[in-house]
């Protein structure tokens, strides 16, 4: 990758333009006709490039890009597979692409609606899902105030307070206070799974339910689940599924017959729709057979990620009954070969078979001697970045200082996880060797490490003219 | 030959692999989960379809949809879409990017966005623009939640009976849970009452307001005054606007509004039955650490040359869990990019220009509208650009019949019995011919 420093607005001209429009009548009015007190003063201070310039810029900001097309993302808890390219295709098509949202029976539309519903509900044991949710976030939102619906609807007002667990992602309890629910932190035992005990005593009548992702961001299912769940709906409660882990599930376990009563899906993870650089995603929402009257909660304009449902769909009829049973298991089997190949030189906290991911804690010699400080997770990852690979998932889950979150997709080969480890055992050595090697990658990528703390100080948000 | 054309492993693969981990059978990997919950059933999906089959599936789903010229608006507007944008969105750097953490292999996205968020302050006037949000509908209930957090004791938020449906709903499925009251202000005349809202300020309580620059019946709404009248109450004012009209309307900023937030869709997005579109975000300098949602800001890199990150995280779910701003994680990146391709290739000139020919078929359709004798002006003489209602003096089921035989889909009724139009830039004059006629008939 090599470094291009322009912004759209430095390669502006007066003059250029970069779009082809009919003719203004010249002889009707236009907006001038707006009454003055409406109109703005002065012309946005939007760049004036051809279309050629745009192009090219574009192009050259792309280059400066990695995707899962350029490389491995070994990126734990985010599941980048293959995002494949007939699914574009389909979403593009002018008979879906053109449709105005409150069009009415749309067959075409409707089938792909049902259709989905029923493979996730198939895939996931739930009953029902509403599309809805525009991400992950945002589906945890919506499956919360789906539980709040419930228990008001029983006129059960006390149940205000939610469980999540320490080793939840971060936005579990963003969404539980955002819906208005006090959170309630339940601990990780040892082996990282959560506390039956510590549980049990917060399990009261103000309690709507607990969030659980299993498996958990360290990778490890919560095998006591079944007991889980029992002592939640006994109190009341209900079970939230994150769905941000499901991967590793898919084809062989389903969260409804563990004990869940609603849960979300990231289209954008298990169902193989592109991340596009952080959005746009779709997070539907599913639920047990009592849940189904809430479904309805309105969270968004229309009718959520229309184009992201269709890739999705594309996605899974490729799938179909036949290649869905292995989607995990390979997955699974990538995560339990990259752990196996590495824990002699990472350290690994809890000796486990895993699912999709775990979780390392940093270099088990990390290179640290008089004067010279170790190497950090942080510089692992850096130097990642100079051998062509994405970075894992680092700083967490928090439970450990030094968290290395590694989730490798069932779409990478044998070849591609066996440079990865190869990779990976050679910056160890480095660490050993020199820990400064590592302090200072980045070395091949188009920038070095960025000054944070500048950027967080002294925030520039957007361009001015200089 | 068995096997799927996006899992790689080969028998020989998966043995060796196997034999490295220690265990003896994929299923092994599962032996941790207790057998009550491994599903032993067939999944109840379709057969495995070849790449040909699944396209034939899709094309002929798409038959089933009639292709029908879009003549409504309500908050989903189909302006032109130059080539150059879905060309370079669809490039695999940017489409199977993640979100831009890792700086160094990201300066794409990351430049992207703060182009993004220059031209969403240029637009609406505004100081800081956050990396995009999912919605229009959620950018507006994200404001609510910043007014009343911004407020600290206050916990009304008023909200005008001029915006469009959509967004009120979302508003009020997030003030519910999170206990705020929302408060309409009334409509006069099709535009929001001021005062309606100065009624409501007295009553107190009152953290802020969100009103509409275009309103639900297209009407460009006046309103001035509204944020003085909230500034003097300590309460904030958030303007909904459609990005696109921006170009030429006064500006949410020239509003003295804090807050500006609506749908980037009018932006060169496709309608794609109603997503992904992108919200957009903005407001006042002081008010910057309380924005939700991703912020992309310049910096240097240890050589001194101009690098862009991710800022101000101390705000965000990942690092303030249940103290965050919000619980937004992601954004519509890729949707933001399609808005600033379709800003930077259409410049300040491209955009007045979209505006004029949009004023100009509007007003020629609502005239010819009037003309056929089966409407009567709404709002006679109110401002409007490229939506309006009318009256319809025949049931509104009836006009839309006639549309969809025609090709056209129209004539959307609101809760009043009015009927909306919305004619872009796309649509041409020989189309509203053949609409009028068809409704003339």
């Amino acid at each position: 990758m090599k470094y291009y420093d322009k912004l759209i607005f430095e390669i502006s001209k007066p003059g250029r333009k970069g779009y082809s429009l009919p003719d203004v009548c010249t002889k009707c009015q236009g907006t001038d006709a707006i009454p003055a007190a409406l109109r703005r003063d002065k012309a946005p201070a939007l760049p004036q490039v051809s279309e050629p310039d745009a192009v090219r810029h574009y192009t050259n900001l792309s280059q400066m890009n990695f995707g899962v097309d350029t490389g491995f993302y070994p990126l734990g808890s985010c599941t980048m597979k293959y995002n494949p390219k007939i699914n574009e295709e389909i979403a593009a098509m002018p008979a879906f692409a053109g449709l105005h949202p409150c069009q009415k029976g749309l067959k075409g539309v409707d089938a792909v609606y049902e259709g989905m519903d029923r493979a996730l509900s198939a895939i996931t044991g739930m009953k029902h899902f509403t599309f809805k949710p525009c991400a992950g976030a945002h589906g945890e939102l919506t499956g919360l105030m789906i539980i709040r619906e419930y228990h008001m609807s029983r006129g059960d007002y006390k149940r205000t307070r939610i469980i999540v667990p320490d080793s939840a992602h971060g936005t579990n309890p963003a969404s539980a206070a955002v819906c208005g629910l006090d959170v309630v932190v339940v601990k990780s035992n040892a082996q990282g799974l959560v506390d039956v005990e510590e549980l049990k005593p917060l399990l009261d009548d103000t309690i709507a339910g607990i969030m659980m992702t299993n498996p958990n961001t360290l990778g490890l299912f919560e095998k006591d689940i079944r007991q889980i769940a029992s002592l939640v709906h006994e109190a009341g409660g209900l079970l939230y599924y994150d769905g941000a882990n499901m991967n590793p599930l898919i084809g062989t376990v389903r969260p409804g017959d563990m004990g869940f009563d609603v849960m979300h899906l990231n289209l954008h993870k298990s169902f193989s729709t592109p991340h596009g650089g952080g959005g746009p995603g779709s997070g539907p929402v599913g639920v047990c057979e009592k849940l189904v009257p809430f479904l309805g909660v309105n969270v968004s304009g229309f009718n959520g990620n229309f184009g992201v449902i269709l890739r999705a769909y594309a996605y899974i009829l490729m799938l179909g009954r036949e290649n869905v049973k292995m989607c995990g298991k390979l997955a699974t089997l990538n995560a339990n070969y990259i752990k196996e190949s590495l824990k002699d030189l990472y350290k690994l906290p809890i000796e486990s078979v895993c699912k999709h991911e775990f979780v390392f804690d940093g270099l088990i010699n990390d290179g640290a001697c008089e004067g010279k400080e170790g190497a950090s997770t942080l510089d692992v990852a850096k130097r990642l970045l100079d051998f062509g690979y994405h970075a894992p998932t680092i700083y967490f889950p928090l439970l450990f200082h030094q968290a290395i979150m590694i989730e490798p997709t069932e779409t990478e080969s044998k070849e591609t996880i066996d440079g990865f480890i190869e990779v990976m055992r050679e910056i160890a050595a480095e660490a050993a060797r020199d820990p400064d090697i590592l302090h200072s990658a980045p070395h091949t990528t188009p920038i070095s490490r960025p000054d944070e703390t500048t950027a967080a100080r002294n925030p520039i948000l957007k361009y001015t003219e200089a | 030959m068995a096997g799927f054309n996006y899992f790689p492993h080969t028998d020989q693969d998966i043995q060796s692999m196997l034999n490295r981990i220690g265990v003896n059978s994929l299923d092994q990997l599962y032996a941790d989960v207790p057998a009550d919950c491994l599903y032993q059933g067939q999944y109840d999906l379709p057969e495995a379809m070849t790449e040909q089959q699944v396209r034939d599936y899709f094309e002929g789903l798409a038959a089933l949809n009639p292709r029908l010229k879009v003549f409504a608006g309500a908050g989903a507007y189909d302006h032109y879409t130059p080539a150059v944008i879905p060309y370079l969105t669809q490039r695999s750097e940017f489409i199977t990017a993640y979100t831009p953490y890792q700086c160094e292999i990201s300066q794409g996205t990351l430049r992207y966005i703060f182009e993004y968020q220059s031209m969403i302050c240029a637009l609406t006037g505004m100081d800081v623009s956050n990396a995009s949000m999912y919605d229009g509908p959620t950018a507006a209930a994200e404001a609510m939640r910043m007014m009343v957090a911004q407020a600290k004791k206050k916990n009304t938020v008023l909200v005008s009976a001029t915006l469009l449906p959509q967004v009120t709903g979302v508003i009020q499925t997030y003030a519910k849970y999170a206990g705020i009251t929302i408060k309409e202000i009334e409509a006069s005349q099709g535009q929001t009452s001021k005062d309606s809202l100065e009624a409501l300020i007295a009553q107190g309580d009152v953290a802020g307001a969100i009103v509409p620059s275009i309103n639900r019946f297209g009407i460009i709404e006046n309103l001035e005054g509204m944020a003085q009248a909230l500034h003097a109450d300590k309460a904030l004012l958030t303007v909904y606007c459609d990005p696109s009209a921006l170009a030429v309307l006064k500006t949410p900023a020239q509003w003295e509004s804090d807050i500006a937030v609506g749908d980037g869709q009018p932006l060169g997005i496709p309608l794609c039955y109603g997503g992904p579109y992108v919200g957009f975000m903005a407001c006042r300098e002081e008010y910057m650490r309380k924005l939700p949602g991703r912020i992309v800001g310049q910096t240097t890199d240890k050589e001194g040359r101009r690098a862009f990150v991710l800022t101000l995280q101390a705000r965000e779910q990942h690092i303030r869990r249940e103290k965050a701003t919000s619980n937004i994680c992601s954004n519509e990146s890729l949707m933001a990019l399609w808005v600033t391709v379709y800003l930077s290739l259409m410049g300040p000139d491209g955009m007045k220009q979209v505006n004029d020919l949009c004023y100009q078929r509007a007003h020629y359709l609502y005239a010819k509208l009037l003309e056929t004798g089966k409407f009567q002006e709404a709002f006679a003489g109110a401002p409007f650009l490229k939506e309006f209602v009318l009256k319809p003096l025949v049931p509104a089921a009836q006009i839309q019949k006639k549309l969809a035989d025609a090709g056209f889909f129209g004539a959307l009724e609101t809760p009043e019995g009015y009927v909306s139009f919305c004619a872009t830039e796309k649509r041409s004059y020989q189309e509203i011919d053949e609409l009028v006629k068809a409704l003339a008939l």
